[in-house]
């Protein structure tokens, strides 16, 4: 039996309006990475869909193969519209 | 303190502030803040919420902030500006809320030797945040609609970064 944790994850603009939350709970195998964070947030039914989004981790824009850890702090940001 | 200087001389790295904020800005403020007597150039923009977009008429925009990572990303790409485009100091601010035309979203203050390096650091920090700044708009037309509007993907190692369209919402 792997050894699972739950991390919250930050949404923002569309995303928030999507999921109508502001922070969904996402549950990870221990040596989970971005995309498996991709993986579980596209089974919510308010952000399933073609979607194109970023993972922060710690306030990073990290790509699909880095590792999220308990205790991370995790972002889902759409793109983004500055100005 | 160098008198001569107007708080400039307060920042190692060049950066007077960079900031995301609820508060009204005003170009001038930040014009005050940076700068000294060897500098020939101060360049200032303001970014304004204009009343029309792709031939609609705009009411409002909503501006929404993940707040803690911009306010770290402003300050990085500000650094930027000082390191690789030659500006002497930089203070860049922009607002988050409920903004009507011609209320000021943005300001970006640069002081520089030259005219040159104050113009393109200012372009810099407009088309770098534009790239990074983890915030989002939403326009309300007259008519009652909204949307949250397409901007590009933020740079992520090994993944495409580029324009993406908006969406229609109710």
């Amino acid at each position: 039996m792997t050894e699972r944790f739950v991390v919250p994850v930050r949404l923002f603009g569309r995303h928030r309006e999507l999921a109508g939350a502001a922070e969904l709970s996402v549950e990870l195998a221990v040596g989970g990475t971005v995309g498996d964070v991709k993986q579980a947030l596209a089974a919510h039914p308010g952000l399933s869909g073609p979607q194109s989004f970023a993972i922060a981790v710690n306030r990073r824009y990290e790509p699909d193969e880095s590792p999220v850890t308990e205790g991370d702090e995790v972002a889902v940001i759409p793109p983004v519209a500055g100005g | 303190m160098d008198s001569s200087r107007a708080g400039a001389g307060d920042t190692p790295d060049g950066v007077v502030i960079a900031e995301v904020t609820e508060e009204e800005l005003d170009g001038s403020v930040l014009l005050r803040m940076l700068g000294d007597v060897s500098d020939g150039a101060v360049v200032v923009f303001e970014g304004r919420v204009r009343d029309h977009n792709e031939g609609r008429s705009v009411r409002c925009l909503a501006y929404d902030a993940y707040r803690e990572m911009a306010a770290e990303v402003l300050q990085e790409i500000a650094r930027e500006a000082v390191r690789l485009m030659g500006a002497s100091s930089v203070g860049v601010r922009h607002r988050v809320g409920r903004l009507e035309p011609p209320e000021v979203s943005l300001v970006v203050a640069v002081a520089a030797v030259h005219r040159k390096p104050a113009y393109e650091a200012s372009n810099y920090v407009i088309d770098e945040l534009k790239k990074r700044l983890p915030l989002w708009k939403r326009e309300e037309y007259a008519d009652g609609t909204s949307r949250w509007l397409g901007g590009e993907m933020p740079p992520v190692a090994g993944e495409p970064a580029g324009p993406v369209v908006g969406e229609e919402s109710a």
